[in-house]
């Protein structure tokens, strides 16, 4: 079966526990988890996760339906890349003295499109933001010049459809009714 | 003047109670109709078990000898009375000692709330005595679980337990109470919970799928019903049996749905899977519609994925949408509750028969009776067979007896040959397969159903897994019939070694103790029997006690269980020796 990327959208309580509720699933089917990333979505008090897997369409399908058969979970969804908007984000951590001696770190910056978030007489932060490969080729043009660090986001994603949270919480409202 | 007095009045009826934490547990229990607990106290849970003391005259606590034993009770007590079962422990041990039935109640769908003590919050991540994190161990084998740090979320979260405890497809759900919420003083107020708006658990029926399923059924000529437990669970034992009268498909059943159809009626083929009945497993790749009610493909059902019933088209009855294609894939899915699926089923369907192919389960089952029931009912050997002691236990009970099985070959051959004229009348370990559930089990099935015979049918394994609860049963009293069924062996695993380990027994064999004198201890008649000349009787005079009653039936030592489809094979491989 041809395993593809997909990322998994889950709408949410806020409720804790609910993150490990969530890995547990993965956990149990011995799938890893390329990237996870959580914030507060549209909805005020609804949360979203943002899950990044490589699997088959026939195992996604089933990891969606045992996501959103968590009691705190509202719906979940599962969308191909060229569904999706995504970005993620990444920071690296420069030695100062680099900067000003090595001309060459200036144009990389430059023609990266990164901005510098801080600089300081030790140190400087670029950050970057776009897909995997942007920011891993900032990564490998920079690591000349030493990279004291270097972390990226785990990827956030928005649907070209329409996801109708609201919608779907106003029928699950009527449904209680 | 006449309004304020009334407003006055008013205020003082719907006054909150000030009480403590643990108080407002109990009354949240009673609220529920929950007056019958199974548990274990212990330092983190002490002041519950004060107010227990407090309200015993309205809630009964069953004091078990290991918190297992109050898990598996209170799943015996649910799968009996159709009610939430409840389970109490204290924090640490107390609580990873319910792990066990809490699984088994998840993937067997048993409506449970265990409540478990923890230590203050203060101390929440300090490694304080007793300390465990409860909630991380219990996430992935529960349907629900939280929490609570402040008495003020007791009643809300209690009613959101029971409530998610039973509806939809029912599972059990863990309340982890820290201890300093359970001394804090609040205004309690309770109130039912009516929906959660996360979790919609009755999806309603699409008619157009009825519809195909109606074409489907029409079309039909080899058709063949599966039920699972879901039969029980809906309360859809009358539609259920409409369906298949009115249909007049052959019905085959799923160890956790037997009992939902009467043994005697003329539509119950049998049992399906490894252990089950010739004609039905056979039969199943040779049908052309599958009609699956309330059960979920599990690989003891099916045996190797990739041939089974591949000629048939399926119509998957289920109310959990992430059972339906997770193992088959389905033609046509009624995602509801199977009661509403089959009520609209039978409004659509005509009268039908099928001669001819009832007939190939008439020729299959002679086969099988030839090659393993007779010998197993009628044996020629000296020995016992485990067979026989359960026949004569249909003998006395004429098949109004719920019986309750532990795990291995007792449970296999009880489930085959036991008769059930009534629903939730077999209480078993199916998707875990949990030794040592049916002693423990057996005390809530009885209390479940106090005046229904409840007789627990154990191997001398999994009897001495959990046999303390004999304690529990001398302290309360509970009138259930213990029947072990000992070969000295662990035979499931001795019947693989036999077949698949060219019979090296590693760790099989068992050296045993007086069963007899053990029961003896503690005050429960008791009874050896191991010629077949003395089964008769035995069995009868259990059977006419009123009392706790222990019966060992020597059986012979390297019986196998058989029809067998061996673990990946498929159905139609399925050996009768």
């Amino acid at each position: 079966m041809e395993q593809k990327i997909y990322t998994i959208s889950v709408y949410t309580e806020n409720n804790v526990g609910l993150l490990n509720r969530i890995s547990a699933i993965f956990l149990k089917r011995h799938i890893n988890i390329e990237s996870f990333s959580t914030s507060e979505s549209e909805i005020k008090n609804v949360f979203r996760f943002v899950i990044v897997v490589k699997m088959s369409s026939e195992k996604v399908v089933k990891i969606v339906k045992q996501i959103e058969k968590q009691i705190d979970v509202i719906k979940a969804f599962y969308h191909t890349d060229e569904e999706t908007i995504f970005q993620e984000n990444a920071l690296y951590k420069v030695k100062s003295s680099a900067l000003f001696e090595e001309r060459q770190i200036q144009n990389i910056i430059k023609e990266s499109h990164s901005n510098i978030v801080t600089v300081s007489p030790e140190f400087f932060v670029i950050e970057k933001t776009g897909f995997r490969e942007e920011t891993e080729q900032l990564r490998k043009d920079l690591e000349p010049y030493g990279l004291l660090q270097f972390v990226r986001s785990g990827r956030i994603s928005v649907t070209k459809a329409k996801m109708g949270i609201s919608e779907i919480l106003n029928t699950f409202k009527n449904n209680n009714q | 003047m006449e309004t304020s007095t009334n407003e006055k009045l008013k205020k003082t009826t719907t006054k909150p109670l000030h009480i403590s934490g643990a108080e407002a547990v109990i009354r949240c229990l009673l609220a529920e109709e929950a007056n019958l607990v199974y548990g274990y106290p212990g330092g983190a849970i002490m002041p519950i078990y004060d107010e227990l003391y407090k309200f015993q005259d309205q809630l009964h606590h069953v004091l078990t000898r290991h918190e297992q034993g109050a898990t598996h009770a209170a799943q015996g007590y649910a799968r009996t009375s159709g009610e939430v079962g409840v389970a109490m422990a204290t924090s640490g041990p107390g609580a990873t000692n319910l792990v066990t039935g809490i699984a088994d109640a998840q993937i067997d769908s048993t409506p449970m709330v265990c409540i478990t003590g923890q230590v203050a919050s203060h101390l929440l991540g300090s490694d304080a005595f007793q300390e465990t994190d409860i909630i991380g161990i219990s996430t992935p084998v529960t349907k629900w679980n939280y929490q609570i740090t402040k008495a003020s979320e007791i009643p809300e979260i209690m009613a959101k337990a029971f409530y998610i405890a039973r509806s939809g497809r029912p599972g059990p759900v863990l309340i982890d109470i820290t201890k300093d919420a359970q001394f804090e003083m609040f205004d309690y107020e309770y109130e039912k919970c009516k929906g959660i708006r996360s979790y919609q658990p009755y999806p309603s029926l699409s008619i157009e799928a009825v519809e195909d399923a109606v074409e489907l059924i029409k079309q039909a000529k080899k058709p063949l019903v599966v039920w699972g437990q879901g039969v029980i669970l809906g309360k859809a034992e009358e539609a259920f049996k409409t369906f298949v009268e009115t249909s007049g498909i052959p019905a085959v059943w799923t160890i956790l749905g037997l009992s939902a159809l009467a043994t005697d009626h003329p539509s119950n083929r049998g049992m399906v899977g490894m252990h089950g009945n010739y004609a039905p497993n056979l039969l199943t790749n040779e049908c052309d519609l599958l009609i699956a009610v309330g059960m979920r493909f599990d690989d003891r059902v099916t045996g190797d994925l990739t041939t089974y019933a591949k000629q048939a088209k399926v119509i998957h009855l289920e109310l959990d949408p992430a059972e339906v294609n997770k193992n088959v894939m389905a033609d046509v899915v009624l995602l509801a509750d199977c009661k509403d699926s089959l009520r609209a089923l039978n409004e659509r369907i005509a009268p039908k028969t099928y001669p001819e192919w009832i007939q190939r389960f008439d020729a299959l089952d002679a086969i099988e009776h030839e090659k393993v029931i007779h010998s197993d009912l009628n044996p020629s050997k000296p020995g016992l067979t485990m067979g026989e002691a359960i026949e004569m236990i249909n003998k006395h009970s004429n098949g109004d007896a719920v019986i309750v099985t532990d795990v291995g070959q007792h449970q296999m051959v009880a489930c085959r040959y036991a008769k059930f004229n009534q629903s939730k009348s077999n209480v078993t370990s199916g998707g875990l397969g949990t030794m040592g559930f049916a002693l423990p089990a057996a005390i809530g099935a009885k209390m479940g159903a106090p005046d229904r015979e409840v007789v627990a049918v154990i191997g001398d394994g999994g009897y001495q897994m959990t046999i303390q609860e004999l304690g529990t049963i001398f302290q309360q009293q509970v009138a259930v019939k213990i029947v072990v069924l000992n070969n000295d062996f662990l035979g499931m695993v001795r019947q693989w070694q036999q077949l698949f380990f060219d019979k090296r027994y590693a760790s099989t064999e068992m050296v045993n103790p007086d069963f007899v004198t053990i029961a003896k201890g503690y005050q429960i008649k008791s009874q050896r029997v191991k010629e077949r000349k003395d089964l008769d009787q035995a069995v009868g005079e259990m059977m006419a006690s009123d009392k706790p009653y222990f019966l060992e039936v020597c059986v012979e030592k390297e019986h196998n269980v058989f029809p067998m489809i061996p673990t990946g094979a498929s159905v139609s491989e399925i050996r009768l020796e």
